[in-house]
């Protein structure tokens, strides 16, 4: 049995707001009877722009139901500026808590209601637009909808993702290309986190040093030894770092790329905008 | 709290009392090592054979053929990986979709490992293609490892039939009995199965002690190594008081089974038609002309398993889904699947398993909770329509 908390079985038992209603403003409808959960939400606004009346139908879990019950507390008398501001996250913290295989419960919730303000404002049905690519065909789960639920909730798994938004947990095909997503998401995040703090500030020389050394050891080397190369630092002089490439990346024919759009951009984020990294002995 | 009905037997059952009792002197008394050469451990070993003797007895089997394990899923390893080692690394392995996950986990063991490996398809009511067995056993040198019963459905395979086309191909047949014994005659004197498994929890005994059945002169590689108990074929110090608390539910089971399974019979019977009569959009699955008596598994249409478990639960009754949900995997039962059950119904079957322990007034609890919590969370479904 599920370790589910006494308001997700509150809220199961007793869930608020079923049912539908009769000229909704917007109409949201995710997941499928074959996926084994379905959500549909509408609502209806009152004069000021609030949301005034809000009902769900729901096939599905425990969870599923809870979720969508505890959405539906969450946003009535909110306007949709400030109901489309919910997260996933916030659905299950209201909940005070969900099972990790049962998170894609609260996305459920998230992308209902995404898709009910999106149908009142456009009058479309569907959220997802043709174009996107579909990477679990199982679950009909996009790159987009994937790279959301990790951003969103710091994911750094497959398994993760899988608890998150169901992708890869069917035939499990598209597991290798979640993991490039993971790992995309996941090289943002040490950008951002390398790039603001240490950025813009005046360092001495000795500091600067310091840091062009440890970015290269924590950020820039690690990466080309995934691809068997490496890199090494010869000197530093002023604002000229200079390197010397080994292993794959000696003399490969993409190492100019490597040293511009690599090493020097990121250096120049990270360190000081006016570096410049040179190859040692070439001009 | 309503009065506990426990309708999920074919997931556990309750240790009889008689078993219990049986053991108790095997924790503060008889409790020597039944391998020791001292008369204290001589007595114990008199029960361990005499358990083995009442486990045989059950299955028509010679107690030299029976080799007590630590449950159904080591039964089944310890056969499928013990037979495939000696056939060699060309032999076929054949078993079908609907497999216990301890069958079909180890046959993809042997896949991974470069077998050829074969999952027969089963029809709408969840038999086996005997046309593509026919087929998978060309050739001979496989083993063939099929279910007595199907722990979701009950659906009863044609185990005589099975058996007979293996050994006249030349093939080694294995079946997973754990559903099976205690609940219908099994008879290795009439079926020629090579290698049978059984689990002492699915019978009223506890958990943690099964054995498996080796027909005398089947070639087995040895996957226990150690000790010389089981005569060599599974090291360790015998699991006595669980052994003597076997044997004991072996014993009830050979004594109740005619009269049990044509009461237990009829209480399903009984909840699978009112069921169906107070329940709108709802469907039996599995092989109702060869079920085992105590199953019953029904799918309620655009509701979804979990939530129904749930508040049958709340109210005291316990039975199991094939839901996706209540797996605690995203996919729905691959029994269910594999019988190629419409999606509407996948999610919302829930399966009732009896026991001997059944009464009528719990057949009467579940006939009056059901319909109200389908209702209930029909009237909730986005795919039902007012």
């Amino acid at each position: 049995m599920w370790d589910y908390t006494d308001t997700v079985m509150d809220h199961f038992r007793n869930p608020r707001n079923v049912g539908t209603i009769e000229r909704p403003d917007g109409v949201g409808t995710v997941g499928s009877l074959a996926c084994g959960d379905a959500l549909t939400l509408m609502f209806r606004l009152g004069a000021d722009g609030r949301i005034a009346d809000v009902k769900f139908q729901t096939f599905g879990c425990a969870s599923a139901i809870a979720s969508s019950s505890a959405l539906t507390e969450m946003i009535l008398g909110k306007t949709l500026e400030e109901a489309e501001r919910i997260t996933n996250r916030q659905i299950a913290d209201y909940l005070g808590g969900l099972p990790d295989q049962k998170m894609h419960c609260s996305v459920m919730g998230r992308e209902a209601l995404e898709a009910a303000i999106h149908n009142y404002r456009t009058g479309e049905t569907g959220m997802r637009h043709l174009d996107e690519r579909i990477v679990c065909t199982c679950f009909g789960v996009s790159e987009n909808e994937i790279l959301r639920v990790v951003r969103e909730n710091g994911l750094v798994s497959v398994d993760e993702v899988t608890n998150f938004c169901k992708a890869g947990g069917g035939c499990g095909m598209c597991r290798n290309e979640i993991q490039k997503l993971v790992d995309s998401v996941a090289a943002e995040r040490t950008q951002t986190r390398a790039a603001p703090a240490e950025a813009p500030r005046k360092l001495t020389n000795l500091q600067k040093i310091k840091l062009i050394e440890e970015i290269m050891d924590r950020e820039i080397r690690p990466a080309l030894q995934r691809d068997h190369g490496d890199v090494e630092l010869v000197d530093i002089s002023g604002d000229c770092v200079t390197i010397a490439f080994r292993g794959m990346c000696a003399g490969c024919q993409a190492s100019d790329t490597t040293r511009h759009g690599l090493i020097e951009a990121k250096l120049r984020a990270c360190v000081a905008p006016e570096i410049t990294v040179v190859e040692e002995g070439k001009p | 709290m309503n009065r506990l009905v426990y309708l999920d037997n074919n997931a556990t059952t309750r240790v009889a009392p008689e078993v219990r009792d049986a053991m108790l002197p095997f924790f503060d008394e008889l409790w020597g090592n039944p391998s020791s050469m001292h008369a204290f451990g001589g007595r114990v070993m008199r029960h361990v054979e005499e358990a083995r003797a009442k486990v045989a007895a059950l299955i028509g089997a010679d107690p030299s053929e029976i080799v007590f394990t630590s449950c159904g899923t080591e039964s089944n390893n310890a056969a499928i990986y013990g037979a495939a080692e000696i056939l060699g690394p060309r032999a076929r392995l054949v078993t079908s979709r609907v497999e216990h996950p301890a069958v079909l986990g180890p046959c993809r063991h042997f896949r991974e490992h470069g077998s050829a490996v074969i999952e027969l398809p089963v029809d709408g009511v969840g038999q086996l293609d005997l046309a593509a067995l026919r087929e998978a056993l060309f050739g001979g040198n496989c083993l063939v490892s099929a279910m007595w019963a199907n722990n979701e459905t009950g659906t009863i395979f044609p185990i005589a039939e099975i058996a007979g086309l293996v050994k006249s191909a030349g093939g080694v047949f294995h079946t997973d009995a754990v559903q099976a014994v205690g609940k219908v005659p099994v008879d290795v004197g009439r079926i020629p199965v090579d290698l049978l498994s059984l689990s002492g929890h699915k019978l009223h005994a506890p958990k943690g002690i099964g054995a498996l059945y080796i027909r005398r002169g089947t070639r087995l590689k040895t996957y226990m190594i150690g000790g010389h108990q089981e005569h060599g074929r599974r090291g360790g110090t015998e699991n006595v008081p669980y052994i003597v608390g076997l044997g004991k539910a072996a014993e009830l089971a050979a004594a109740s089974l005619d009269e049990e399974r044509v009461r237990v019979a009829a209480l399903r019977d009984r909840l699978e038609a009112g069921l169906l009569a107070t329940c709108p959009d709802a469907r039996v699955n599995g092989d109702t002309r060869h079920r085992l008596p105590n199953t019953l598994n029904i799918s309620f249409e655009f509701i979804e398993g979990e939530a129904i478990l749930y508040h049958l639960s709340d109210q005291g009754i316990c039975a199991s889904s094939g839901s996706a949900c209540s797996s605690g995997s995203l996919e729905p039962s691959h029994v269910i699947r594999a019988m190629g059950v419409p999606f509407t119904a996948v999610h919302g079957s829930i399966r009732f398993s009896l026991s001997r322990y059944t009464t009528d007034a719990d057949i009467d609890a579940v006939l009056a909770r059901v319909p109200p919590v389908v209702a209930r969370l029909r009237a909730m479904s986005p795919f039902v329509r007012a």
